[in-house]
């Protein structure tokens, strides 16, 4: 029996030393044609043409333009629930709440896609904004919109943690309810929280059918929200779905972003995680 | 001795005026039953979800005084020391009838807002609980959300030297609290529910997690604070209750009809009366150990 739950544990670290391999190996190899000062340093993106440029700079930017307006909506509306569900909500609202999370959750991430793309741009339009059809501030509130749950779900879980003893404490000194989740619960339940800001912010950046249909493929440095951005995600799904033949450098440039993307999500957990140690208050 | 019992003349009592703790240290000159009623309970029960925990308590509270509220599990004590403070508030389906006057103000009356309660009648818990803050942090807290920002470094000193705990901590107030000992964490959260200045400190079986050294420490920190404060004190131990308890109340619970329990007060008492010659025999026999 312990072989098997062994096995079993063995198998995830396969699995990841695998995808590790199979990333590094195409995208050693892209890096012997095209120098890494190349890649990192230049702002032009035209791996598909020729003649062919290899400037990731406009792919990092849209990334970070669509995942910035992500985090506009997921991160504060998320810990704003969490902070209501779990600090003020009365059994009858989370009756309601909680299921509705759940359901924006479950909507498949292609339907929030089209949803981004021929409401939420039009309505901008309509409001009088010239975005761009393809742009990036509406594929980012929708993606804020997908994460929300995930942010006020686990944000929730943490604070459902601290001790109601705390909050009896803090009542008994006559602070008041908002005192008391402010102060007193979400220090104490800090490091859940950042835990789900983190992983939010990762799953902003590796989201891809969202910023495929409604932000665009236009790759160029921009952090303008109406322009049309092609991000890191995006260029990897379309590539990977065209025509290019199996071994040529633009097939090895999908590695080489798609390995950026890895190891720019790795470091954001790995800072995030320093800084939770360092300002968590830990409680018993 | 011949000053008649004060403080209850042109001055309106209540919640509003500032009533200074340690402003009237007279009262405790004169006899207990003498000295001024901080809380007059009438009929006074609470029920949790429409189940009956507590019912019809009649009982005043003086001041300057250490109450002891002692008896068996389930008798409703601490639920009844909850109502002090409103702090079954926080309860949802908690309801509580009868009348519970603080000052001559009902503590549940329509105008009276229970954070101001709670900050002028202070607690302490079961299990020491401080915030996993620094130690200054914690003594700050209550003075900052309620915003007695002038003059925090000494108040918190202040408030760390009546709990007995200055000396001990002086060197390291900026270190997290949850570093201190069970007994000097017990201590800080009397110093934390001093800093407020509380006209009234609640203690629901404060001792009941510390070790006997902790314990004989808060207790005669008990003894100094009623010459400012006025204190009650859930207890399940009779013999702590007879150390530090000036007035003692027991309470018991009647088993109804249809099986259901529910907490009644028996008795309310010098402590002395109560453990040499109570007047009921239910009393009777719980202290002395036949439990009835």
């Amino acid at each position: 029996m312990i072989g098997v739950l062994a096995l079993c544990a063995v198998i995830s670290i396969l699995v990841t030393v695998g995808i590790v391999v199979a990333l590094m190996v195409p995208s050693l190899e892209f890096f012997t044609e095209v120098s890494p000062a190349e890649f990192f340093t230049t702002a032009k993106w035209a791996p598909l043409f020729k003649p062919a440029a290899f400037g990731v700079l406009p792919l990092i930017t849209g990334t970070l333009n669509t995942t910035f307006w992500a985090c506009t909506i997921c991160l504060p509306l998320g810990l704003g629930t969490a902070i209501y569900l779990s600090e003020y909500a009365r059994p009858r609202a989370r009756a309601v709440i909680k299921p509705v999370l759940e359901v924006l959750a479950g909507i498949p991430t292609v339907v929030l896609g089209y949803f981004a793309l021929t409401f939420l741009t039009p309505l901008l339009r309509s409001l009088g904004w010239q975005v761009e059809i393809f742009n990036a501030f509406s594929a980012g509130i929708i993606i804020g919109v997908l994460l929300l749950p995930t942010v006020a779900s686990l944000s929730e879980d943490a604070m459902k943690a601290v001790p109601s003893s705390l909050r009896e404490g803090s009542f008994g000194l006559g602070a008041n309810r908002f005192q008391v989740s402010t102060r007193v619960v979400v220090p104490a339940a800090i490091s859940g929280i950042a835990a789900s800001f983190v992983l939010a912010i990762s799953r902003a950046i590796g989201e891809t059918t969202i910023v495929l249909i409604a932000a665009g493929q236009l790759a160029h440095v921009s952090f303008m929200p109406g322009d049309s951005v092609e991000t890191m995600t995006a260029f990897i799904a379309a590539t990977g779905a065209g025509d290019v033949p199996v071994g040529s450098i633009s097939y090895k440039t999908i590695f080489a972003v798609g390995l950026t993307l890895f190891v720019i999500t790795l470091l954001l957990n790995i800072v995030a995680i320093r800084m939770v140690r360092r300002f968590r208050e830990v409680y018993e | 001795m011949d000053a008649p019992p004060t403080t209850t003349g042109t001055q309106p009592r209540g919640l509003q005026p500032e009533t200074m703790a340690g402003a009237s240290n007279e009262s405790i000159e004169l006899p207990m039953d003498q000295r001024e009623v901080v809380f007059d309970c009438r009929e006074l029960g609470v029920r949790y979800a429409g189940v009956r925990a507590l019912r019809d308590v009649d009982l005043n509270i003086h001041r300057n005084t250490v109450t002891a509220l002692i008896g068996p599990s389930g008798c409703g004590k601490s639920t009844f020391l909850r109502c002090l403070n409103r702090m079954n508030d926080l309860i949802p389906s908690a309801v509580v009838d009868g009348a519970c006057l603080y000052h001559d103000e009902d503590l549940y009356g329509p105008q009276i807002d229970a954070i101001e309660v709670r900050k002028r009648i202070g607690m302490v818990f079961q299990k020491p609980n401080p915030f996993p803050k620094s130690i200054y942090d914690n003594v700050a807290f209550g003075p900052r959300v309620l915003g007695m920002k002038d003059g925090l470094d000494d108040r918190i000193e202040q408030a760390l030297r009546r709990a007995a705990l200055w000396d001990e901590v002086k060197d390291r107030l900026r270190q997290g609290a949850l570093g201190l000992s069970g007994g000097q964490q017990q201590r800080l959260c009397i110093a934390r529910a001093l800093a407020v200045e509380p006209d009234v400190i609640l203690m629901d079986e404060p001792c009941s997690a510390l070790d006997p050294i902790s314990t004989a420490a808060i207790e005669d920190l008990m003894t100094d604070l009623k010459s400012e404060y006025t204190v009650v004190i859930v207890t399940h131990n009779m013999q702590q209750a007879a150390r530090v308890a000036d007035m003692t109340a027991f309470f018991s619970v009647d088993q109804g009809e249809t099986g259901t329990r529910c907490g009644v007060l028996i008795e309310v008492d010098s402590t002395e009366k109560i453990f040499t010659k109570p007047s009921n025999e239910r009393t009777e026999a719980y202290v002395t150990g036949r439990f009835g």
